[in-house]
């Protein structure tokens, strides 16, 4: 039997706030144990929640991103659960009226084929702390430095079919929280969690199965082997003629599995109710306007103006707006040196190469975008060949220089003058008798091909100095006459 | 509406309420009436009334985005039974 899954994805986004969501802690990472942990944090009697507007803002940019309904009174629930680390007795939350509303992003399939995912809502919510399970005299240990951190929680639906999907929405979801700057998007320090929905059901069925929850899965290869583990699992039980309970389940990387967790669910009795202590937020034009104005053009926008105005392949323009770093260094490198298609080919292809080894960010470039536009501007101009421009490369890599500093000093200036070149050509000819027999028995259209093996010999007679294209017509009107 | 004897249960489990076996039936019969009084509210069409969230006519005030905290740890950890190394210590959750 065919089976498809369907799956829906709730992505936990830290947002880049100096402070808590409801307090004037610091919410920075890596602190020394409950020293960014107020009273409020603590959830001492007597404190009240009063609301972060940059939070406020952040929900607003990203609801504006993905073309969503603006919730524009929305209001905080109490969501009631026991745990230590949840020092009030409840997270928190946004229910019934949450601040962003139905909204939708695009995917970019294998196929080049776009789809498009629906987002349900995004909702603000807190951070719970952090339990430590190492042996205290047989306690927990209990940090609420993270406690009362902002979360953008944002809902999909259920619209993804493969655990590749999946990967492709937070990936794009990853992509817009970081470009607009609401996420600091570092996955190590938990900024950018993934829980997942999967059910499966025969290809065709359009009742849905019964769904897991999938928990704990903090990178994008995790997401993809997660869900595919959960797939089939599901279907091997449901074969075997068993019935797939409705749980939450960890993902363990190291076992590459997932199973279920130990604690008994008290079937989501939440218990959620409007609180209290916080008044309904509204957003009115003028903060919509002041939230959105600053917004940096987005990467779908970037994307289809790179193809439009610099003439780039999708695939070409969607690698280069993988971030909005990224992009920014493409466009200044073709500012520079005014060749959309090489600077495209070089910071994918040298550049991207040079960084994965290296393992730096393209904004820890040792290479800046100014400094690859000369380079390639040398290029383009005839001072260097492609073939040089990479020994060129390297040597800026190392810090020994800019373009034109290394070129002088390595004495790596193209050879132009065509009485030079014309020495090299005829000592080619001289030394090779039985290729030019060869190239001169053979059919014209045969002779463009052989002319290759001429250009290569000059070319390494002049140590790669030799400029091709002239070398090459040479050659052609000595070896033709 | 009439909540059974588990209902009750359920609901101080929820809470993390002791409650003795005595307390049961009377706590039943409490909040079934105090059930019974909301059920004769619902008799009402509110379908347009906007559902209150707050008593209070006015919108939620917002603050800047400031750290205005100070590390208070030690102070705070005097409060708790036990702490050890700037940790809270809590009986053992089981995961």
């Amino acid at each position: 039997m065919q089976w498809e899954a369907v799956i829906g994805l709730e992505i936990h986004t830290q947002l880049a706030t100096k402070s808590k969501i409801f307090s004037g802690s610091s919410t920075a990472f890596g602190a020394e144990p409950n020293t960014q942990a107020s009273l409020l944090d603590l959830g001492m009697p007597g404190t009240l929640p009063v609301l972060n507007r940059r939070a406020v803002e952040f929900a607003v940019r990203f609801a504006k991103a993905i073309d969503a309904q603006l919730g524009r009174r929305s209001v905080f629930a109490r969501k009631n659960y026991f745990y230590p680390d949840l020092p009030k007795g409840y997270q928190i939350s946004q229910f019934e009226l949450p601040i962003v509303g139905p909204g939708r992003v695009e995917i970019l399939l294998d196929g080049g084929e776009v789809k498009t995912i629906g987002v349900t809502r995004a909702h603000l919510e807190e951070d719970a702390g952090k339990s430590l399970h190492e042996d205290f005299h047989g306690m927990t240990g209990i940090d609420l430095n993270r406690a009362g951190t902002p979360l953008l929680e944002i809902v999909s639906e259920p619209d993804m079919r493969s655990a590749k999907e999946a990967v492709a929405y937070a990936r794009k979801i990853y992509q817009i929280v970081t470009w607009l700057g609401i996420c600091d998007g570092n996955m190590q320090e938990g900024s950018f969690r993934c829980d997942a929905n999967v059910s499966v059901r025969p290809s065709g069925e359009q009742k849905l199965g019964t769904r897991t929850e999938l928990k704990n899965i903090n990178s994008f290869r995790f997401v993809e082997r997660a869900i595919n583990y959960e797939m089939e699992r599901q279907i091997e039980v449901i074969e075997d003629g068993g019935r797939i309970v409705q749980e939450t389940r960890l993902y363990d990387a190291d076992r590459d599995e997932t199973r279920p967790m130990r604690s008994k669910e008290e079937a989501n009795d939440y218990r959620y109710f409007p609180d209290p202590d916080l008044l309904p937020v509204v957003l009115d034009d003028d903060f919509v306007e002041d939230a959105t104005r600053d917004m940096p053009e987005l990467p779908d926008e970037r994307r289809a103006r790179l193809t439009s105005e610099h003439g780039l392949s999708a695939y070409d323009a969607s690698m280069l707006t993988a971030s909005r770093a990224q992009a920014d260094y493409y466009e200044e490198t073709v500012s520079v040196c005014g060749d959309a298609k090489l600077a495209a080919n070089w910071i994918m292809g040298e550049l991207a190469a040079a960084l994965n080894k290296a393992a730096l960010e393209i904004e820890q470039s040792p290479v800046s975008a100014a400094g690859l536009g000369q380079l390639l501007a040398r290029i383009l101009d005839s001072t260097i060949s492609g073939k040089i421009a990479k020994q060129v490369f390297e040597a800026m890599w190392a810090g020994e220089g800019g373009a034109d500093e290394v070129i002088e000093a390595k004495g790596l200036k193209q050879v132009t003058d065509t009485s030079a070149l014309a020495d090299w050509v005829d000592e080619v000819i001289a030394a090779n008798p039985e290729q030019v027999a060869n190239y001169q028995a053979a059919e014209p259209d045969k002779r463009k091909k052989m002319v290759g093996f001429f250009v290569g010999q000059v070319m390494k007679k002049s140590q790669g100095k030799a400029n091709p294209q002239q070398v090459n017509e040479l050659l052609r009107q000595k070896l033709e006459e | 509406m009439s909540l059974s004897s588990d209902d009750i249960h359920k609901i101080a489990h929820l809470a993390r309420l002791a409650v003795d076996e005595a307390e049961i039936a009377p706590l039943q019969r409490d909040l079934s009436n105090i059930l019974g009084l909301v059920e004769q509210m619902q008799a009402v069409d509110t379908s347009q009334v906007e559902p209150m969230a707050h008593p209070l006519e006015m919108p939620q005030r917002l603050r800047p985005d400031e750290v205005t905290e100070t590390n208070q740890r030690e102070r705070y950890l005097r409060n708790a039974p036990a702490a050890e190394n700037g940790l809270f210590l809590v009986p053992k959750v089981i995961e």
